[in-house]
């Protein structure tokens, strides 16, 4: 069977040369480590060829696809934190009497069908979205890399054993694996479907860690380090891990805005959050009963939802054109 | 080639089993088989205890999945909630599904691949800017938001079509589902051809193929694109099954009678043998539409060759 066609193969081979500016790289692995187990180390602070990471920033600097999302996430993770700043409501401070009203003074988006304020809900919605997709891609990207990174290094039985296994979770729809298992889940805080994202989500990011390894491993400053004597945890850790991880993060990257898509599709399905839970897709499901007489209601959940989604989805788009040099 | 598919048919099997294993496990052990068996109410537990032995329920779960699985073979897929065949609900909902997924897959074939080319080669002008824009807003918004504001706009508010699709579903009235269906697959096809397109464009076979003279339509169509075609057929292969599967939200906002529906209500009814049943058809059409794309590759690309 032919593999499928692997891009980024290219990135690794720029990385090798290693160093680089200390403050470019430090910024760089602000940037990634945040997402991802295990980034580059700095290897001191003398002037040598620019590696691929600081690169990668210095690009990334320049490119208004990155600022604008940038900005945009910022802007989404300080809401989440501190919603009351731009909201000064109560989101389950509701009121039958003016439920599906339209857009008055105090209250820009109008009301819901249960009366509650439709601003305060979409700023509130920010927090669930952003922690869900968090730390859902937090979770495969861990577990994905390190049951895939370990694989696709040591190779063997176990290697054959996983990739049936991810054959196995790819053969399941997604939407469906959330049916079947959220249907009977009562809980209503965000961790059931954070936890079934993980289990359904780590094939895909097992798939490409496993693939960047074997690239990396094949590569002479592996073998020359294998030569001199490294053990395979120093072999992993100093030389493997910092040149495989890009294509990990910048798949995780987009993933993480589909997580946040799949969680209002969840919730829209009635599996996902639940009530008193405040959520964009909660928010749209309700709001698509009374679509015909208050499409308000539905236009400000999906508006803040498919902009956020389109924040982390150009994130990541930057983030690859970035670590790919092949497309310049 | 004979010997690679049958080798290949060979390594579905065991990932048949395990798909339908786990699907298996998840309804079985996370959800209780026979509560939706007695209405509303909760079951006693004397006609709980005897339907869970007419059922086989007190036996081992893997003795239970065995039993299950040699009764799918000889063509028993068990009963749905109802007491209708589970058969008899697959042979009303998948033709069904089966039209919405052809249309999906036209407009992303058509549409999908016909926009990649033309950004591929027109790389940074106006035109791959405003639909590469174009297809960033189509990913970002989700399919049953597209869905909802399809069916308010075209459905209510302009009445271009009707906002429910009838029992018979015929291809007239799957259009625009079937374009809600692909929407999101459509960008990632249009973003595949061209992202492939452009890599291609500046191969030696096609500078050689410009140079013996080749009119430029030629080249294109039968150097650059059946080249590039590659990563665009895996997607479109593994979306067969996506979408199938995925059709739940697009069938239940248009209310198509489809596969999608059914298992939306063998779930929310605890209809065991309705949800393994189906979901065991769809891993197999996902396997086998798979072995599709790879025995594809050696006619897009003939240096790949099978033993």
């Amino acid at each position: 069977m032919p593999e499928p066609i692997e891009p980024y193969e290219e990135g690794r081979a720029i990385a090798a040369t290693g160093g680089g500016g200390a403050t470019d790289l430090a910024m760089a692995e602000a940037e990634t480590l945040e997402k991802t187990p295990g980034g580059p180390k700095g290897t001191g602070p003398d002037k040598k060829p620019r590696s691929l990471w600081s690169d990668a920033w210095h690009d990334l600097r320049r490119n208004p696809v990155f600022i604008v999302s940038g900005l945009i996430i910022l802007f989404l993770v300080v809401i989440s934190i501190w919603p009351s700043l731009i909201a000064s409501g109560d989101p389950l401070d509701c009121d039958l009497a003016k439920a599906q009203e339209g857009s008055q003074p105090g209250h820009p988006f109008g009301f819901n069908g249960q009366g509650c304020d439709v601003y305060t809900r979409t700023v509130y919605g920010a927090r669930t979205s952003v922690t869900v997709g968090v730390l859902a891609t937090l979770g495969v990207a861990l577990l994905g890399s390190v049951l895939g990174g370990l694989a696709g290094f040591f190779g063997g039985a176990w290697d054959g054993v996983l990739s049936r296994i991810t054959d196995v979770f790819f053969a399941i729809p997604v939407v469906l694996g959330g049916l079947v298992l959220l249907s009977v889940v009562t809980s209503s805080t965000v961790w059931p479907v954070i936890g079934f994202m993980v289990l359904l989500g780590w094939p895909q990011i097992s798939r490409i860690a496993r693939g960047s390894v074997i690239t990396a491993k094949q590569n002479d400053y592996v073998q020359a380090a294998r030569a001199l004597g490294a053990s395979n945890s120093r072999m992993l850790l100093r030389h493997i891990t910092p040149n495989a991880v890009a294509p990990v993060i910048v798949v995780a990257t987009i993933a993480l805005g589909t997580y946040i898509a799949l969680e209002a599709t969840l919730s829209y399905l009635g599996v996902g959050l639940k009530p008193p839970t405040v959520s964009w897709g909660i928010d749209i499901s309700s709001a698509s009963q009374y679509v015909r007489n208050a499409p308000h209601m539905l236009l400000w959940p999906a508006g803040a939802l498919a902009i956020t989604v389109l924040a982390f989805i150009m994130l990541g788009d930057a983030v690859r054109d970035a670590l790919d040099p092949k497309l310049r | 080639m004979g010997r690679y598919v049958i080798r290949r048919l060979l390594q579905m099997i065991p990932v048949f089993f395990g798909a339908t294993l786990l699907i298996f496990l998840m309804v079985n052990v996370m959800g209780d088989p026979i509560a939706g068996l007695c209405g509303d109410r909760a079951c006693d537990p004397a006609t709980a205890a005897q339907l869970k032995k007419e059922f086989g329920l007190d036996k081992p779960v893997w003795q239970q999945y065995l039993t299950y699985m040699g009764n799918v073979f000889t063509g028993d897929f068990g009963t749905a909630f109802n007491g209708q065949p589970v058969t008899e609900l697959m042979a009303q909902s998948f033709p069904v599904t089966l039209r919405l997924t052809i249309v999906a897959i036209l407009f992303e074939i058509v549409i999908g691949i016909s926009l990649g080319v033309v950004t591929g080669l027109k790389r940074g002008r106006p035109v791959d800017t405003t639909v590469l824009l174009l297809t960033l807003v189509v990913l970002s918004v989700p399919t049953f938001v597209t869905g909802l504001l399809v069916q308010l706009l075209l459905g209510v508010k302009w009445g271009w079509i009707k906002p429910a699709v009838s029992p018979e579903a015929t291809f007239s009235e799957l259009i625009v589902p079937g374009l809600v269906l692909a929407s999101v697959s459509l960008a990632y096809v249009t973003r595949l051809t061209r992202t492939s397109i452009a890599e291609n464009k500046r191969a030696d076979y096609v500078r050689t193929a410009v140079a013996k003279g080749l009119p430029r339509r030629r080249v294109i169509s039968r150097h650059l694109l059946r080249n590039s075609l590659i990563p665009v057929v895996t997607f479109i292969g593994a979306d067969v099954g996506a979408l199938m599967g995925g059709a739940i939200v697009t069938e239940r906002i248009f209310n198509i009678h489809g596969v999608g529906l059914q298992l939306y209500n063998g779930i929310v009814r605890q209809s065991t043998q309705t949800v393994v049943g189906f979901v065991t058809i769809l891993v197999l059409i996902f396997l086998l539409a798979n072995l599709l794309v790879d025995l594809l590759y050696a006619v897009l690309d003939p240096r790949i060759r099978y033993a």
